[in-house]
């Protein structure tokens, strides 16, 4: 049974009856299935694309027509039989769904589909994704659909810049090693004057955070235009180094309306000497690559903040899982990218979780389903990408921090540095201090997740600036069910 | 001032059994390590002299805190640090970096400024400690 209209196929020319299968090449409407999208004998090649589609027919919609169809849309097909296939290799060029699997206890059904490596233009996002999520999530015969994961063969991975540095660039860049680094974001994130905001930025950096970063939504506006801003905070930066004598970053956000203003504000700040610039994910798969293009050109680190993505990452019947965006993200070159905290107060259940980190910072992955990793990755030598945990993290969670995310990772205590009792510095202090102390007990060998309130009071001791911040923050948690677990297989989710 | 560069420069300094400890951790990953020595703390003063090779082959915790002390003993009044270095495919970096000597005195950095148009400002960190040769500072 076709989707569209379950009769078109009946024409004078074409009399299509249930034991009577009409020619492949028959003017009309014909099932997906039947036109060579659904293969369940399809071996993967080593140079596929693979993708899982999680997915909801409408009702009356066989599963493998709904699947078959996915992997038509998301490639060659149109909606009726065209003769001009033929002047193709069209097996080559079609995807091919090759396994639909029901998910345990739901409605939904997990789809397989292979695209051959050549459907897609070397080095370009927008090119992938403009096949793979191009038409297809709006197809009338699917109640929903979701991207699940992906598998990127090496041979494709290969044609992508990568990192503009990676992680190991990076800290050898910043000469520091051995633990997490430092942020925050600088607060209330709009409305301070760029003299007020760069003051933020000396404190926290002065008492001990390696990194400070504008908001997502601090580009240029009235209060505080860009140019005034990158001067005071370049200014806070210096001043900041030579009170430590350690490298310090803010990121200066470049993120605007035309890929010219970003270019002119990432100049200026490379003439500043800032060692690192950000954009916002809503800039544009295109303009993200081409800012990881610049950065790998001019030395500077790029951060890039996911404002947007849980529009579309969130919700487990729709859009494309935050996984598939790492994928993409490491692939277009950035070098930070915030991939959830577990225990803050933003969207992310621990093994999903987990396994972006996964994907942005291991050379190769095998399939765990219970991470929601359906394929393996190999990243070849592509760097990895660090990952960034912030929103709602504060000092009391270090033992959490460290045990969830590792040690390749930027924490960023916003409010948790800003909102400390006695000033900013001592916020920025109280953070170093403990995640210092916990890297120390973890390299002895003790349980730190277990102990981790004792060794954070034991470090208090000599630290009031820590004392008075899990004093503040002791009972604060985010405690809440996420929305988006993986549930691929029946697994326990925190 | 107290200069933060290295891994644990926010605790108070380490007792000779607590950088064992973190030396028994590197050797643990497999991570040999290196001893360095430098007058000249500037923060993108990446390389700092070397006490001898890496001691690539040296697996027990007790034979390098002794190199590591003959290094202080010769140079009470320099930056001593001690690094776990991983050589794996991928990696082939620090993974993690100790200061385990310290001046008596940190006399920190100048923060010089040089105004340019438009309100830019260059600006150049200087040790004061650096203004002396090299084995003349921190006397």
């Amino acid at each position: 049974m076709a989707l569209l209209t379950p009769n078109a196929a009946t024409t004078p020319h074409n009399v299509a009856t249930s034991n009577n299968k009409k020619s492949r090449w028959s003017a009309g409407v014909a099932p997906y299935a039947e036109m060579g999208y659904y293969n369940p004998d399809y071996e993967p090649k080593g140079t596929d694309i693979l993708c899982a589609f999680r997915f909801v027919p409408q009702d009356g919609v066989e599963p493998t027509e709904a699947a078959a169809a996915v992997a038509g849309e998301s490639s060659t097909a149109t909606w009726t039989v065209v003769w001009t296939d033929r002047l193709t290799a069209h097996e080559h060029f079609q995807a091919k769904c090759y396994n639909v699997v029901p998910v345990p206890g739901s409605d939904q059904y997990i789809a397989y589909i292979a695209y051959a490596l050549d459907l897609f233009e070397e080095g370009s996002i927008a090119n992938l994704t403009s096949s793979i999520i191009g038409n297809v999530f709006g197809f009338k015969p699917l109640k929903s659909l979701r991207l699940e994961d992906m598998r990127i063969p090496l041979h494709y991975t290969m044609t992508f810049q990568g990192p503009a540095h990676g992680i190991v660039m990076e800290r050898e860049y910043l000469n520091k090693y051995g633990r997490p680094l430092l942020g925050a974001t600088t607060k209330p994130k709009l409305g301070l004057s760029a003299r007020n905001y760069g003051r933020v930025v000396y404190e926290a950096l002065k008492g001990g955070l390696d990194f400070v970063k504008d908001d997502e939504n601090v580009n240029s506006q009235a209060f505080m235009r860009w140019r005034d801003r990158y001067l005071f905070c370049m200014e806070a930066v210096n001043k900041a180094e030579s009170m430590t004598g350690e490298i310090k970053g803010h990121y200066l956000n470049v993120t605007a309306a035309t890929m010219e203003d970003m270019y002119e504000r990432a100049s200026f700040a490379k003439e500043l000497g800032s060692v690192i610039v950000m954009v916002d994910l809503t800039v544009g798969y295109t303009a993200i690559q081409s800012m990881a293009k610049w950065c790998r050109a001019n030395g500077l680190i790029l951060h890039l903040h996911r404002a947007g993505h849980g529009t579309y990452t969130r919700q487990k019947t729709h859009g494309v899982s935050f996984r598939v965006i790492a994928k993409w993200m490491r692939l277009a070159g950035v070098d930070h990218l915030h991939a959830g905290t577990v225990v803050g107060k933003l969207e992310g259940d621990p093994n999903a979780v987990r396994g972006y980190y996964s994907t942005l910072r291991s050379a190769k992955l095998e399939p765990d389903p219970t991470l929601g990793l359906y394929f393996e990755q190999d990243w070849g030598q592509m760097p990895g990408v660090m990952p960034v945990a912030s929103g709602g993290i504060h000092a009391g969670q270090i033992h959490q921090l460290l045990h969830y995310l590792g040690e390749d990772v930027v924490l960023q205590f916003g409010g948790g540095t800003i909102g400390h009792p006695s000033g900013i510095a001592d916020g920025a202090t109280a953070n170093r201090v403990a995640v210092e102390a916990m890297i120390q007990a973890r390299n002895e060998g003790r349980d730190y997740l277990a102990e981790g309130p004792d060794i954070l009071a034991a470090a208090s001791r000599n630290s009031p600036a820590l004392r008075a911040a899990l004093e503040v923050w002791k009972d604060v948690t985010f405690d809440y069910t996420s929305t988006d677990t993986p549930d691929a297989v029946v697994t326990p989710t925190a | 001032m107290r200069i933060t560069q290295g891994t644990f420069s926010y605790l108070p300094d380490f007792t000779d059994d607590q950088i064992e400890a973190q030396v028994q951790y590197c050797l643990d990953n497999g991570w040999p390590l290196l001893i360095e020595y430098t007058d000249d703390p500037h923060p993108r003063n990446i390389l700092w002299e070397m006490w001898g090779m890496p001691m690539f082959d040296i697996k027990d915790p007790t034979a390098i805190m002794l190199e590591l002390n003959a290094c202080r003993k010769t140079l009470p009044r320099h930056y001593i640090r001690i690094s776990g270095y991983d050589r794996s495919l991928g990696r082939a970096s620090t993974m993690l970096s100790i200061i385990v000597n310290r001046p008596p005195e940190e006399p920190g950095f100048h923060l010089e400024r040089e105004g340019g148009p438009d309100r830019q400002m260059r600006y150049t960190l200087r040790s004061y400690a650096a203004d002396k040769p090299s084995g003349e500072r921190y006397q």
